[in-house]
């Protein structure tokens, strides 16, 4: 039965209106806004859903991993609340001013303290800061494949079949595992919580690593092992003059409209 | 693509007074080497080998290692297409640099002589500009219609050269055993002019239906935001936005259609972006040049009416 390992990230909710969106730009920062609660990556919650797929179908273990701060107990046992059997947070001032590569290596870093693992599933990007690198990197540290964005995936006599999205239409991908896969909302809704899963959760112990547990070497972790770097950060001005076609009735402004886009 | 990343690297060539290099990879390249240089490239690089007649990460991974390793390049461009998607940030860890995944702009910082690389990020809500300081070379993905290419000039010289691939099969972990196109009827969301984007309001794949005789008699395409596409009333290809496809047509008319940021991210580029939604306060209306408020159920019909009146 396979051992699986599902990476999920909390965020602000990416579906918030946009007008409440703020940023200090001398900080580069995103500012918390009032009113905006805390979800896991949508992306994430697909990946556990592929997850719970393969469970269903032949059993297995599923792990998740998160790391972060300031977790809302309630948000982030979401997967253990869908059918997820053990959760692992990491969290540590060390990983603070994290870039892609510093993440992916304190990632990849629990996970090899995990131990055993023949499939890892990731988003295909977090909703936050939309990077999309995160699963390939933990890939690569690891020295394993990784497939992105998949919206399919089958475990078929210990191979792994992925269906990935390209441009118009899908590829057909076999490899053996281990195998990390990032997955997109093609894949389908994720399953909602049940009641007795959401108790189950409630009640579940998550232990929570830092830094020295995961045995990561401090150079290679947060601002200090960055890569990348925020130079600017704004929010692009938008013009915002848009002209309401008017009219005696809905069809009568259809009309108006047709005549105001035949002038220009 | 290709010729967008050479008009775009051109540019940033010329401002640092660096040459301008391109990587071919595939099968029967033939003369696409001579068609690099003749967009503007100095140098073009050409891998022809069987294995890499599929895109797969690990064989073009390991290519793209040992031409960086060659070439020493200071900067390396990729398009945000399903292949740079999944190679540039695995290539980006194996050379231990960083990569900006979707720029929509590229610049060199007049300073530092830095590549800025601009992309939005939180759906599209902000920008962020990064930099690569201390690791080489600085990559990044920029998307689709992001760059111009130059125009074709035959006179152009430059250099072909041939690298060996000198890959090893078993290194390629995974085989592409099928691949299955779903075939859209019509002008391609691409390269369309005009498109009709329908969102959650149209209700159902009949709905969307109603929006066939409008494209048609514009001659649009139709697109989708993401529920129609997760609901299946139309194929995911459809589907504009961050994740989807980045379209930037002269008229953009959004049919019931809130106008999220993730949505937006796709099509802001349009020159005229047209809104026809029942709730004033969508924040559609904040992106478009015209909205009319109102059901589309009501407005879409008499729209189109007038739209082959004026047209026929
Ligand atoms: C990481 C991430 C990536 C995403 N990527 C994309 C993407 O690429 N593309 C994308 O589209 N979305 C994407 N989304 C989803 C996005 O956030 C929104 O959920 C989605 O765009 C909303 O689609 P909508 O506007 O059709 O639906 P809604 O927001 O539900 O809006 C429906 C609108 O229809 C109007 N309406 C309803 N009935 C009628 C009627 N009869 N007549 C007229 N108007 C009517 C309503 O007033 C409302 O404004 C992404 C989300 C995340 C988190
Ligand atoms: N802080 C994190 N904790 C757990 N998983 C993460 C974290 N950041 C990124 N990931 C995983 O990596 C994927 C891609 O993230 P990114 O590269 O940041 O867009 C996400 O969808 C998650 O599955």
């Amino acid at each position: 039965m396979p051992n699986m390992i599902v990476c999920v990230k909390q965020i602000a909710d990416p579906e918030a209106p946009p007008g409440s969106f703020k940023v200090d730009e001398a900080a580069k920062q995103v500012l918390p806004a009032a009113g905006v609660s805390q979800v896991v990556s949508p992306f994430d919650e697909q990946a556990v859903e592929a997850a719970l797929r393969i469970k269903d179908a032949q059993g297995g273990k599923i792990t998740v991993l998160s790391l972060g701060k300031n977790f809302v107990m309630d948000v982030i046992k979401k997967p253990l609340s869908m059918g997820a059997d053990e959760m692992i947070l990491l969290q540590d001032p060390a990983f603070e001013g994290s870039d892609s590569h510093t993440t992916a290596y304190a990632l990849a870093m629990a996970i090899k303290k995990v131990g055993e693992y023949d499939l890892i599933f990731c988003g295909r990007q977090a909703a936050d800061w939309d990077a999309g690198q995160v699963g390939s990197g933990i890939a690569e540290i690891l020295g394993i494949p990784a497939i992105t964005p998949a919206k399919n995936v089958e475990l078929v006599n210990g191979n792994v079949k992925v269906e990935r999205v390209v441009t118009d239409g899908y590829e057909v991908i076999e490899a053996s595992t281990p195998l990390l896969i990032m997955v997109s909302n093609e894949l389908g809704e994720p399953r909602y919580p049940k009641l007795k899963g959401i108790m189950a959760a409630a009640k579940k112990e998550v232990p929570t690593w830092n830094a020295q547990d995961i045995g990561a070497d401090a150079a290679k972790l947060g601002a200090g092992g960055a890569r990348a770097k925020v130079h600017k950060l704004f929010i692009p001005v938008k013009e915002g003059k848009c002209e309401i076609i008017e009219g005696e009735n809905p069809e009568d402004a259809a009309v108006n409209l047709a005549l105001k886009l035949r002038e220009r | 693509m290709t010729l967008e990343l050479l008009g775009g690297g051109r540019k940033l060539a010329d401002k640092l007074g660096e040459e301008l290099s391109v990587v071919l990879m595939g099968v029967s390249l033939g003369d696409l080497g001579k068609e690099a240089i003749a967009f503007g490239a100095d140098k073009a690089y050409i891998v022809d080998d069987a294995l890499l007649k599929d895109y797969q990460t690990d064989a073009y991974v390991a290519v793209m290692e040992k031409v960086v390793k060659q070439v020493s390049p200071s900067i390396l461009l990729f398009g945000t297409t399903s292949m740079g998607r999944d190679l540039a940030p695995r290539l980006a860890f194996r050379l231990d640099t960083a990569v900006s995944m979707d720029c929509v702009e590229l610049d060199i910082d007049p300073d530092s002589k830095l590549l800025l690389q601009t992309r939005p990020v939180y759906g599209g809500n902000a920008r962020a500009v990064y930099i690569c300081e201390n690791t080489r070379p600085q990559m990044a993905a920029v998307r689709a219609k992001a760059l111009d290419p130059l125009e074709r000039d035959d006179a152009r010289k430059g250099e072909v050269t041939s690298i060996e691939a000198g890959l090893d099969p078993s290194i390629i972990r995974t085989k592409v055993v099928d691949t299955v196109k779903e075939e859209v009827t019509g002008i391609k969301l691409e390269d369309a002019d005009i498109i009709v984007t329908g969102g959650r309001g149209i209700g159902g794949a009949e709905g969307f239906q109603e929006l066939e005789p409008l494209a048609k008699a514009l001659g649009a395409a139709i697109g989708a935001t993401r529920p129609p596409c997760d609901n299946g009333w139309v194929p995911a290809s459809l589907q504009v936005g961050l994740t989807g496809k980045i379209v930037s047509p002269t008229l953009y008319i959004a049919v019931a259609l809130s106008g999220s940021s993730q949505h937006i991210a796709g099509c802001s580029g349009s020159k005229n972006i047209v809104a026809i939604n029942k709730d004033p306060e969508a924040n559609i209306f904040k992106e478009a040049r015209f909205g009319v408020v109102g059901d589309y159920k009501k407005v879409l019909p008499a729209f189109t009416e007038k739209v082959k009146e004026l047209l026929g």
